[in-house]
């Protein structure tokens, strides 16, 4: 940004003189300059020493061997131990929720044919989940927001997907955080949201075979979902409100998603 | 795939130990701040755009961290803080002695401007770099830079810089 200058000299050709990232050409005017103004090569000559001094400061530290700690390897393996603990603390949540996802698949032909085959399976994995776990006042989550960072790792690991939180706040809903779930095939990540009522929503993914679908809106007693499919994963909100509430969530959620792999271009298509 | 990923880790430790020792002035807490960032890298390595500035997206989590870490302190309350930076305050009094030392006069500068005169200064991050690093627009790291390095030399001029820390 400062190769192409030209003209007047300005401070910020000062900061880059400071610097040594003047091409030569800008760098013999600007010394021309100082020579002509005594007083502010002073202060350049002043700033370029300190920087000098802080770089001569420093570099102990930076000549310092790495220490064992901060090997890759080492952190590697830390990490793979708190894993290895956590998955097996999973296994028997697997367990119990193997029953819920044969019900939830034979619940896919019963559906309305109207509908496509796999938008239903999302959808009624996702009521299934959301049913089962919202109603939880001790475990609602199995990882809880304050370790928002694990959590999403973890999932995203499983999931085979990169997986973010979207952010609900702006509907008043904050994450409290999320559990692994088994699916058809593979895995399955449910995200919490609670807002300051209590009232709860979930964000459900899982791996979906299928070819993109439009937003479709389910209603299972008090419980709303919208679904959808994209690039091999269903996706589906659920919360326990009206239908026109519950789309701008949706909507928000599907951007969030799709931010999150890379396309930001396309916008939803209109829903069911 | 996975060493590739440990040496371009690796490559980039010497230079986040500094930044981060230059940051807490404690060895200790810097190499946790240090640890912190490469867990938290290799956590989300499949999330840094591939082609991407591996250097530039270490020191924006680093500092992000630092960041944190630091409102989280100010949130617990003074206690802990004061016990925690304690080993370096002995080296900074002895050099102060000496003569006006340069690091310690950054310490009094705001984060932002701390961190400019860092990565620029001693990280050699190139302005559009480090503006990524700071989330602030390119066009403004200049005149913040200027400011930063004015600041600096009234420390280093004035003599001594707590007296003009402004206590607000």
């Amino acid at each position: 940004m400062t190769d192409q200058r030209n003209g007047p000299i300005g401070e910020d050709d000062l900061q880059a003189f400071i610097d040594d990232r003047l091409p030569e050409a800008r760098r013999a005017q600007v010394e021309t300059y100082l020579s002509e103004h005594p007083e502010i090569r002073g202060r350049v000559l002043l700033d370029h020493s300190y920087r000098d001094s802080l770089h001569t400061k420093l570099a102990g530290k930076f000549a310092e061997p790495i220490p064992p700690r901060l090997r890759i390897a080492n952190i590697r393996s830390a990490r793979r131990q708190s894993l290895y603990r956590r998955i097996q603390t999973i296994a028997a949540i697997l367990a119990i929720f193997a029953a819920g996802v044969g019900s939830g698949w034979m619940a896919a032909y019963v559906l309305p044919p109207t509908a496509p085959l796999n938008t239903a399976t999302v959808a009624d994995n996702a009521t299934t989940a959301f049913r089962t776990f919202v109603v939880e006042v001790a475990h609602p989550v199995e990882v809880a927001a304050a370790q928002e960072e694990h959590l999403l790792r973890w999932l995203s690991k499983r999931l085979g997907r990169p997986l973010i939180a979207p952010n609900l706040s702006k509907f008043g809903y904050q994450l409290i955080g999320g559990r692994l779930l088994s699916a058809n095939e593979g895995a399955a990540a449910q995200l919490m949201y609670e807002d300051s009522s209590g009232q709860r929503l979930t964000i459900y993914v899982q791996a979906e075979q299928g070819s993109e679908t439009a937003f479709r809106y389910w209603q299972a007693g008090d419980a709303s979902t919208f679904a959808w499919i994209d690039r091999g994963f269903g996706f589906a909100v659920t919360a326990r409100a009206p239908r026109e509430q519950l789309l701008p969530i949706a909507e928000t959620v599907y951007h969030a998603l799709l931010n999150d792999s890379g396309d930001a271009q396309r916008s939803p298509k209109g829903q069911s | 795939m996975a060493d590739d990923q440990a040496l371009l880790l690796e490559e980039q430790i010497p230079a986040l130990r500094r930044y981060a020792f230059a940051l807490v002035r404690d060895h200790d807490a810097a190499d946790d701040l240090v640890q912190d960032c490469l867990e938290r890298a290799l956590s989300r390595w499949y999330l840094r755009r591939p082609e991407g500035d591996l250097r530039a997206w270490l020191f924006t989590i680093l500092r992000n961290l630092y960041i944190n870490a630091y409102r989280a302190r100010k949130r617990r309350g003074v206690g802990t803080a004061i016990g925690d930076t304690h080993p370096s305050v002995a080296p900074e009094q002895e050099a102060g002695l000496q003569a006006r030392d340069v690091l310690s006069a950054i310490d009094q500068l705001p984060e932002e401007q701390k961190s400019l005169l860092l990565l620029i200064g001693v990280e050699n991050l190139s302005y559009e770099q480090a503006a990524r690093v700071l989330a602030i627009p390119v066009g403004t790291v200049m005149s913040r830079l200027s400011r930063a390095r004015q600041r600096l030399r009234t420390f280093m001029e004035d003599g001594c810089a707590p007296l003009l820390r402004r206590v607000k």
